[in-house]
């Protein structure tokens, strides 16, 4: 830039435009002198979200992790994070004159002693709750619709991560407290870590700074509770929202919406007051519902002895699948390198647990490799309409329910008075038996849901009324669709399999197919190929049916 | 997308936008958005004014809530235990500060959401997207500008440059590692060993009763009894006690003799009487769940199952290996002494464990 045109400009009139109105709007002038937000609002005040329920469950997650949040810090001021010993004296009179740690005594304070302590732990821990649950079906509402596809597919693995630092959290969470079951499930950490072969020992004896239990474990736990996870955490998170924000809300397909744009109502104000609206219910529910249901009552079990422990030990629900795993494993212990000890039976679960995970993670970039589509889609796809899909993440959740009744095989044992070794056993097989089993169904329930769709589309609806023909016939008289009830039942796309290219190409040379090549097109075969989608309904066909040509 | 040109007319526009008319040709072309339907709100003042009463009143709730919260906390004492049906007894406090608390926040949500759906505008519209790709101009230019640096900075020419600093960038993280050192001692042999190891022929170790604190004679332990014990010496108070009773704790079990199916093990008991680790062997939970019937004991947290009357061995879940068991026997006075540590490391197994 020249000098020249500099002082040009200087000496020009600040600004043409009109004078601020009033204070609000002089206010706002001048932070846009600063910081420029009327080009920031003029993109997204106005800007277009659709609506569906299933569009809440993300604002639940969003919104239980800010309950958490500030919860948290409420809890760090009253909280000592220390396993330095000290004799209980306080109005909880069961536990009076009990040797504990200093981080059960200050809990015991917070939910005794602390008015609204009991309260702001009870909401802590339910948000935690909602929060991972939230998580897990917002990312069924997200996988099962094909709303990971491109250009989604990082914020699927961002989403992917929070859950999996949420679960791990929720881990070191409720192991703070230093109350009899947590401290139960980290000395099972402990064991865990132990069957690491060849750093096991180093790890646990770095990670509680020497041995079991010792006095570090609770304050290190602390930190990674309250700073290093969540500081990761609100990191995704702000990147997820981005994402979200720039790629706009994905829509179902139906009349007027197509995948060049997104409709629905603006930002401000519907949405302003909607989902602003809707963080209030959050809480308010949550608050609620920590006032009339006790969740970890920490007082009822005591403080942790590593040479007591009260049955029905068990971890939070979101950590049932691992624990299902682990006690379903047979107990196979094996001796290698003359001497060493590689214990298959911790080791074996352990290496399953991120294996389950990782598959959904990584399920985007398998589909997008076996349908070769590299296109972007914003019309959600109806879980019917992806047959495959749709009976692989069935799968997953039955073999994550299956694996979460057998982390609660006691609890099955004593309510349903049943044989705690026969639950193991069926688990043990249902463990590789109902994935496919709920595959098999999934998949044959949505081709028939197509079925129905394409009967729908050609035939219209039933219409409930019985009509009698001149010769005597009864038939029901079927009422056909409207223009815009085609249109969303016949929206979705169906791709074809890949296909092997020809053995011989155009000069007639010998082409060999590698293995790379021959997976992926069985793959695709297994997607789209035949008897895995069930075919639209064609206008030819449409218009043959409904020009009364003797059909029907 | 329709060949049919008529629905570039005006009126055809229109129509597209707005009501719901069948296009000629294609049955399943998408008719356009349908037309907005309005709420009774917005027709009807009386219903819309009834609705800004509804928001004021759920407004207003919250208000007297947050003064009920206030009330609540200033004036209900933090021990006070009330009936409330179906709850059950619970702390006075704590349900009056939740439910003010819970129905403050959820009216004032409650609140805006109805203001949203019966007043605010519900007119959808579309917005438009656009590709989250560059179009080739754009990206081609990056790409230039991009070589143009790369050229500038030498970063491909000078291969050493670039090579030396991978190098440098993929060692500098090991410095952190480095510095975890640190948190906690080397393994060494730390865990092959129990408290018991203090106990000598010479120098024999009382077996203490963990709820009496007094040594035990083989008389006080009933067959069929499961009784916990620690070593001579190890107080509550000890500054080590948790990190020691992790190891150290015992189970003695009374099974007659002739029922003790491992010849061995009942070698290491003392008149029938065994001592095994309390510790399981999977993961490290203490094992407290006894069948009296069959010896077998259980641990609670993944139902690992040991036969206490045949070496402890396992015989149903997932634990890699017996209980250990500690060889006892009685001193001059009659108390049950241990004269040596276990045999093997006691819980969790772990790559360098003997076997």
């Amino acid at each position: 830039m020249s000098s020249a045109s500099g002082t040009n400009s200087a000496s020009k009139p600040a600004s043409t435009r009109a004078k601020p109105a009033n204070k609000a709007e002089a206010a706002v002038d001048w932070v846009d002198g600063r910081v420029g937000i009327y080009s920031l609002a003029k993109a997204n005040l106005r800007k277009i979200f659709p609506d569906h329920w299933s569009f809440m469950l993300g604002e639940i997650c969003l919104y239980s992790f800010i309950i958490i949040i500030l919860t948290g810090v409420y809890l760090t001021l009253f909280f000592t994070p220390s396993m330095g010993e000290t004799v209980y004296h306080g109005s909880y009179l069961p536990l009076n004159g009990i040797r504990m740690s200093e981080a059960y005594a200050s809990t015991l304070n917070i939910s005794f002693e602390i008015r609204g302590g009991l309260l702001i732990r009870q909401i802590h821990h339910w948000a935690a709750l909602v929060f991972v649950a939230a998580m897990l079906v917002h990312m069924m509402r997200v996988f099962f619709t094909g709303a990971f596809r491109k250009p989604r597919e990082i914020n699927w693995v961002f989403g992917f991560l929070l859950l999996v630092l949420g679960m791990f959290d929720g881990f070191f969470g409720y192991s703070l407290p230093d109350d009899l079951l947590s401290g139960t499930g980290i000395r099972f950490m402990e064991g865990a870590i132990l069957a690491v072969p060849l750093v096991g020992t180093y790890i646990q004896m770095f990670l509680f700074g020497g041995e079991f239990p010792g006095h570090d474990i609770i304050p290190r736990f602390f930190t990674i509770h309250v700073l290093l996870i969540p500081g990761i955490m609100l990191g995704l998170l702000v990147a997820h929202l981005i994402l979200v924000f720039y790629h706009k809300h994905t829509q179902w397909a139906g009349p007027g919406k197509t995948e060049k744009n997104v409709v629905g109502m603006p930002l401000m104000p519907v949405y302003m007051a909607k989902a602003g609206g809707f963080f209030f219910l959050v809480f308010g529910i949550i608050a609620a519902i920590s006032a009339i249901a006790t969740i970890n009552p920490i007082w009822s079990v005591g403080p942790y002895r590593p040479d007591q422990v009260s049955t029905d030990a068990q971890p939070d629900w979101y950590m049932g699948f691992s624990e299902g795993l682990i006690r379903i494993m047979p107990g196979w212990e094996i001796s290698v390198w003359g001497g060493h000890t590689l214990n298959l039976g911790v080791m074996v679960p352990l290496a399953v647990f991120p294996l389950v995970l990782v598959a959904i993670a990584i399920w985007p970039f398998i589909e997008s490799w076996v349908t070769g589509d590299k296109r972007e889609h914003h019309i959600l796809d109806r879980p019917r309409n992806a047959p495959v899909r749709t009976a692989f993440g069935a799968a997953w959740i039955s073999l994550y329910l299956i694996l979460l009744v057998g982390g609660g095989n006691d609890l099955f044992a004593t309510h349903l008075h049943l044989s705690i070794n026969t639950i193991t056993y069926a688990v043990r097989v249902g463990f590789f038996v109902v994935p496919v089993l709920t595959f098999i169904v999934t998949k044959r329930w949505c081709l028939g849901l197509q079925r129905r769709d394409k009967d729908k589309v050609l035939h219209g609806r039933e219409s409930g009324i019985i009509k009698r023909l001149p010769h005597g016939e009864f038939i029901e008289v079927h009422t056909p669709l409207a223009q815009k009830d085609l249109h969303t039942l016949t929206a979705h796309e169906q791709p074809q399999p890949l296909e092997l290219p020809a053995e011989t190409d155009e000069n007639g040379v010998a082409r060999k197919a590698g293995v790379i090549t021959k997976t992926r097109v069985k793959l695709s075969e297994g997607f789209y190929g035949e008897g895995n989608q069930i075919a639209k309904p064609t206008t030819e066909e449409y218009h043959e049916i409904t020009s009364g040509h003797g059909h029907h | 997308m329709s060949h049919d040109m008529s629905e570039n007319l005006p009126e055809a526009h229109d129509a597209s936008h707005g009501t719901d008319v069948a296009t000629h040709g294609d049955p399943f072309a998408d008719p356009g958005l349908p037309a907005h339907e309005p709420r009774r709100t917005d027709i009807d003042e009386r219903a819309a004014q009834r609705a800004e009463r509804q928001v004021s009143l759920m407004f207003v709730v919250s208000m007297l809530a947050t003064v009920g919260f206030i009330a609540s906390y200033a004036s209900i004492d933090a021990d006070k235990i009330v009936y409330i049906f179906p709850l059950g007894h619970v702390s006075a406090l704590n349900f009056a500060l939740g439910m003010t608390l819970g129905v403050a926040l959820f009216c004032i949500g409650a609140g805006a959401v109805h203001w949203a759906r019966t007043l605010m505008s519900d007119h959808e519209l579309p917005a438009e997207r656009h590709p989250i790709e560059a179009d080739d101009d754009v990206r081609n230019d990056v790409i230039e500008q991009f070589k143009t640096g790369a050229a500038e900075s030498g970063f491909g020419r000078r291969k050493l440059i670039r090579n030396t600093l991978f190098g440098s960038l993929a060692l500098v993280p090991l410095s952190g590692v480095v510095l975890l050192r640190d948190l906690g001692p080397l393994p060494e042999k730390k865990l092959l060993h129990t408290g018991w190891v203090e106990a000598e022929p010479s120098k024999p170790l009382r077996l203490v009763n963990m709820n009496t604190d007094q040594p035990m004679k083989a008389e006080d332990i009933v067959q069929g009894s499961l009784t916990f014990a620690k070593p001579e010496g190890l107080e509550e108070s000890d500054e080590d006690f948790q990190q020691q009773i992790a190891k150290d704790a015992l189970m003695l079990v009374r099974i007659a003799p002739e029922d003790i199916k491992d010849a061995k093990s009942r070698d290491k008991g003392f008149e029938g009487i065994l001592a095994y680790s309390k510790i399981c062997t999977h993961v490290g939970c203490p094992i407290s769940l006894y069948e009296q019937q069959t010896h077998h004991a259980l641990c609670p947290c993944h139902q690992s199952t040991f036969d206490l009357a045949d070496g402890a061995r396992v015989i149903f879940g997932p634990a890699g290996h017996p209980l250990p068991q500690l060889k006892i026997t009685t001193d001059e006075q009659g108390f049950l002494v241990a004269t040596g540590d276990f045999d093997e490391p006691v819980g969790p197994s772990y790559w360098e464990r003997p076997r």
